[in-house]
């Protein structure tokens, strides 16, 4: 039974994680790079348009980054409730 | 040594490596066949799912897509990559843990059902072949540009190779040829980039030429293509013509269905560990990305290139455009090929291009003494020409050759396995002869294989309408079909059978019955008028897949919930750990 708490737990902790770095998937892409991207493109950094530059590039990084942290954070979860292969 | 001749070497000399590695990789067990043993590197994975992703399509027409379309092309940059994280969060890990051979045998286990099974094939098989035409399409035409052969000639050059690597050495064999030729069509792709980056803004690096200001003229690469392009009828670059709600929906069809295609989610079964299928999503992505980063770059500096040659003086003024007569040397290569078509409409001896569909330029154009636009560009030519604007020795021109065949080959091989697979192992071992043996099972995927190579030359060489158009749809079909079944079976113990099969049904009938409408029936209607809520047939997939998710969960609610052991099953793939 203690197993089943435990699995749950880890369970849960991953949708959190999940849902925290989807809502920011979800934000960098189609928020900025779609929805915003008019008012984003009123500011302009080195020689970009910001709202472009997060449709083109930007989201992109974003994305790689959260595939990292969720790969970093994915394994401590493992370890931590003991689940490992 | 001349151009033709120093093509043909590289070309032969990347076909050799593969089949060297095709030898070396030879599949012997059904294992080996369908999953590479599970003993792929999450490393090496990853550039194998980056080679297997990335397209002809990719390779040769995205840059050049970029160029035309500047922002609204972003739908497929965003698209085609941020599908790897819904893959690497949602899908992969858990399928990896699943542990079987095909996507069709997960949703058949999950679903506890044959006719589950089935249904997945069948969508399996649609996606696939949409996908796989496309790709002997781009075997040939590349074959064709590069080494002046016919279509059909580079066509079975192509079949054949593909057919030796992917019939012998199976998912192994395949693996380890993606891996080189991921290293050959990235490598294709850097090089002039780098250059073409250096000439034009003095930095080095793609992605941040992208933002710099153009070599001796103080002005912001982008900024000048705006102004640019605007003086010349078109939209400005970083500012889209298409709908907002049009562009929301493609790229949602785009990142849902990357994740939904069932030759990607098959990589990730090849590697040891749950652990493994994440770490190869994030190196899939990167490797990804180095050439998805660079792609806009290379377009808008491609796009700016090609308007500084034709028009070198003001705009409007009699001199203010190049003399047909003075055009540059790859002009002329190109002009042969038919990528570039010129036309004297006004013969004043100058080229003029610029936007004559633009209705409120035309007064301005009048008073230019402009009747209509002179130049045809081929959008290919952003990447195929690329070499030659740079002015880079031939070796570089015959790599590019060499890198355009490698992302087609790798992403034919990649279909065709996955077509194989849901034959021999879904079909045939896993419906209509349970007992047959593992000897013979691999020797039916080896025919399967063969098969499915042929039947995808036949579309290649006779392709229905518009491939690069139907290739793009295939990720609507995806999303709307497979995607949903799959989520559901991983995050909801109460989806069943009944719901998976009526959504798997009502999502890719309604998807390709709308694609079908507007893209074959009534080619006429095809515009935001006549769309539902200006929902194009590219972004038709989002809508089906909201349809499939619904009709899956109202359907579970009110039908008999799945057995308990189903439910033990779904615990278990949740956790990395072997459950006892």
């Amino acid at each position: 039974m203690s197993s089943t708490n435990n699995h749950d737990e880890y369970w849960k902790a991953n949708l959190k994680l999940m849902g925290i770095l989807l809502s920011i998937w979800f934000v960098v892409s189609f928020v900025c790079g779609i929805l915003l991207v008019d008012v984003l493109n009123q500011i302009q950094f080195a020689g970009f348009k910001l709202g472009f530059w997060m449709a083109q590039q930007g989201s992109l990084y974003v994305f790689l980054l959260l595939i990292w942290i969720y790969v970093k954070r994915m394994n401590t979860l493992d370890k931590h409730f003991d689940v490992e292969e | 040594m001349e151009l033709k001749t120093l093509t043909i070497v590289v070309v032969v000399l990347s076909f050799a490596l593969y089949i060297g590695i095709a030898i070396w990789s030879k599949a012997r067990s059904t294992g080996d066949f369908y999953v590479a043993g599970k003993g792929v590197n999450p490393i090496a994975n990853g550039m194998a799912t980056a080679a297997d992703w990335m397209s002809a399509a990719s390779f040769i027409s995205m840059a050049g897509i970029i160029a035309f379309a500047g922002y609204d092309a972003s739908v497929y940059l965003m698209g085609w990559t941020g599908g790897y994280v819904l893959l690497a969060l949602l899908l992969a890990p858990y399928l990896r843990k699943f542990g079987k051979f095909t996507v069709p045998q997960f949703i058949g286990d999950r679903y506890y059902s044959k006719t589950a099974r089935i249904v997945a094939v069948v969508c399996l098989i649609i996606i696939s072949f949409t996908y796989v035409a496309g790709q002997m399409r781009g075997v040939g035409i590349v074959f064709s540009r590069f080494l002046e052969v016919e279509i059909l000639t580079g066509l079975i050059i192509g079949m054949g190779i593909v057919f030796f690597y992917a019939v012998l050495g199976g998912m192994k064999g395949i693996t380890y040829t993606q891996v080189a030729q991921y290293c050959v069509l990235i490598f294709a792709y850097m090089v002039p980039a780098i250059f073409i980056s250096l000439q034009a803004t003095g930095n080095p690096i793609p992605q941040l030429a992208f933002g710099s200001e153009m070599t001796g003229e103080g002005m912001y690469l982008l900024s000048k293509l705006d102004s640019v392009v605007q003086s010349l009828g078109f939209t400005e670059y970083t500012e889209g013509s298409k709908s907002t709600v049009d562009v929301f929906f493609i790229t949602a069809a785009l990142m849902v269905g990357t994740a939904g295609l069932p030759h990607v989610i098959v990589r990730f079964f090849t590697v040891p560990k749950v652990a493994d299928a994440r770490k190869s999503a994030f190196w899939a992505l990167l490797f990804i990305s180095i050439l998805y980063t660079t792609a806009p770059a290379v377009g808008a500096l491609g796009r700016m290139n090609l308007i500084e040659t034709i028009q070198p003086g003001e705009v409007g003024t009699a001199t203010g455009n190049i003399e047909y007569s003075q055009k540059p040397a790859w002009f002329n290569t190109w002009e042969q090929t038919g990528l570039l078509t010129f036309e004297d409409k006004n013969g004043d001896g100058r080229i003029q291009y610029y936007n004559d569909k633009n209705e409120a330029f035309k007064a301005k154009a009048d008073s230019y003494g402009w009747q209509g636009n002179e130049l045809k560009v081929d959008r290919d030519i952003m990447v195929l020409a690329n070499p030659e604007i740079a002015q880079l020795p031939n070796w570089v021109i015959a790599l590019v050759a060499a890198g355009g065949i490698a992302a087609a080959l790798s992403t034919a091989a990649g279909l065709l396995l996955v077509i194989s697979a849901a034959i021999s192992h879904d079909l045939v071992k896993g419906v209509f002869v349970p007992q047959i043996s593992e000897k013979k099972e691999l020797m039916v995927g080896r025919m399967a294989a063969a098969f499915a190579v042929l039947v995808a030359g036949y579309l290649g060489y006779n392709p229905p309408g518009f491939v690069a158009q139907v290739v793009a749809l295939a990720f609507g079909l995806a999303a709307s079909s497979l995607f949903p079944a799959i989520l559901l079976g991983i995050f909801s113990k109460k989806a069943n059978k009944t719901g998976a099969i009526a959504g798997m049904i009502v999502g890719i009938v309604f998807t390709l019955s709308y694609i079908i409408y507007f893209k074959f029936m009534h080619l006429e209607l095809n515009n935001a008028e006549h769309w539902w809520f200006g929902i194009s047939p590219e972004g038709i997939g989002t809508l089906g897949m909201m349809l499939n998710f619904a009709v899956a969960i109202i359907v579970s609610k009110v039908t008999a919930p799945p057995p308990a052991e189903i439910q033990h099953l779904v615990e278990s793939i949740r956790v990395p750990k072997a459950l006892s």
